[in-house]
């Protein structure tokens, strides 16, 4: 059963991955890239990892979404976003992306330690929240300043400079 | 159960296309959208080995929300930026942007 929602999953996510790649109409990406995020979160829940799923849907799809959109909606262009096929760029991208891939395939079938990944027991939510607040209290305060400082940055850099 | 170096190629398979459409596009957005493609095949890889490796659990999927929360607030400023060419040049395509170049 977990096999079919994977396969179905598997299957929508590398056809959304392609068509966040290759379509030319921006808004169109966007969806795809929309309906990818929604896929990972499917996996994430195949993968023990619900909390995961969760802030998948309500971060990424909710917000990075939205915020593509307003950007496409500000800057107004949505056609033309591929560079010509005929162009080196594209062909060169071409191998580059299938070369990366067939390396990363080797070394994963290739390695031996990875044949004997088992699925360990599934940890709760409050168990990562305990970990994060107390063994990983430092890296979420430093996330905190750095979201704070990431906040400040975009209102500087996109306010309207009236004199 | 599924094998997981399913799940690892399939984040290999995501994390290409990023890279082919990182490089193959013209407009500024279009190369954010990539940026999360492959931010999106890190964290399905971190969440494979949070599920399958012994007693990382906790950690892996902490690991994966920071991972998370540290790409939005990439694509947050990374759009500001973009907004920014926008207003000052007019238009995002990427070659526009070439003034470092020699």
């Amino acid at each position: 059963m977990s096999a079919i929602t994977f396969a179905v999953l598997g299957l929508i996510l590398c056809l959304s991955a392609v068509g966040t790649a290759r379509t030319q109409n921006l808004v169109h990406s966007v969806f795809w890239l929309a309906s990818t995020l929604i896929s990972t979160a499917g996996l994430f829940v195949l993968l023990g990892a619900p909390f995961l799923a969760g802030i998948q849907i309500m971060l990424y799809t909710g917000g990075v979404i939205t915020l593509m959109l307003f950007g496409i909606m500000l800057t107004k262009r949505t056609q033309n976003t591929l560079v010509p096929a005929e162009s080196h760029h594209q062909r060169f991208a071409f191998i580059a992306a299938s070369a990366l891939f067939m390396l990363l395939n080797v070394s994963i079938w290739g390695t031996p330690a990875f044949a004997e990944l088992r699925p360990q027991p599934a940890v709760s939510t409050q168990a990562i929240g305990a970990y994060i607040l107390s063994e990983q209290l430092i890296a979420f305060e430093a996330l905190s300043v750095l979201l704070l400082a990431a906040l400040i940055g975009a209102i500087v850099l996109a306010r309207r400079s009236d004199p | 159960m599924i094998d997981p170096r399913l799940y690892l190629s399939l984040a290999a398979f995501l994390f290409c296309c990023g890279i082919f459409g990182l490089l193959s596009r013209k407009n500024a957005i279009g190369t954010l959208l990539s940026i999360e493609l492959m931010a999106n095949a890190v964290n399905l890889n971190l969440s494979t080995f949070a599920h399958t490796l012994p007693g990382g659990a906790a950690a892996g999927q902490a690991f994966a929300l920071f991972s998370m929360a540290l790409t939005v607030a990439e694509v947050v400023v990374g759009l500001a930026i973009v907004v920014l060419i926008y207003r000052t040049r007019g238009d995002i395509l990427l070659e526009l942007a070439s003034d470092l170049k020699e």
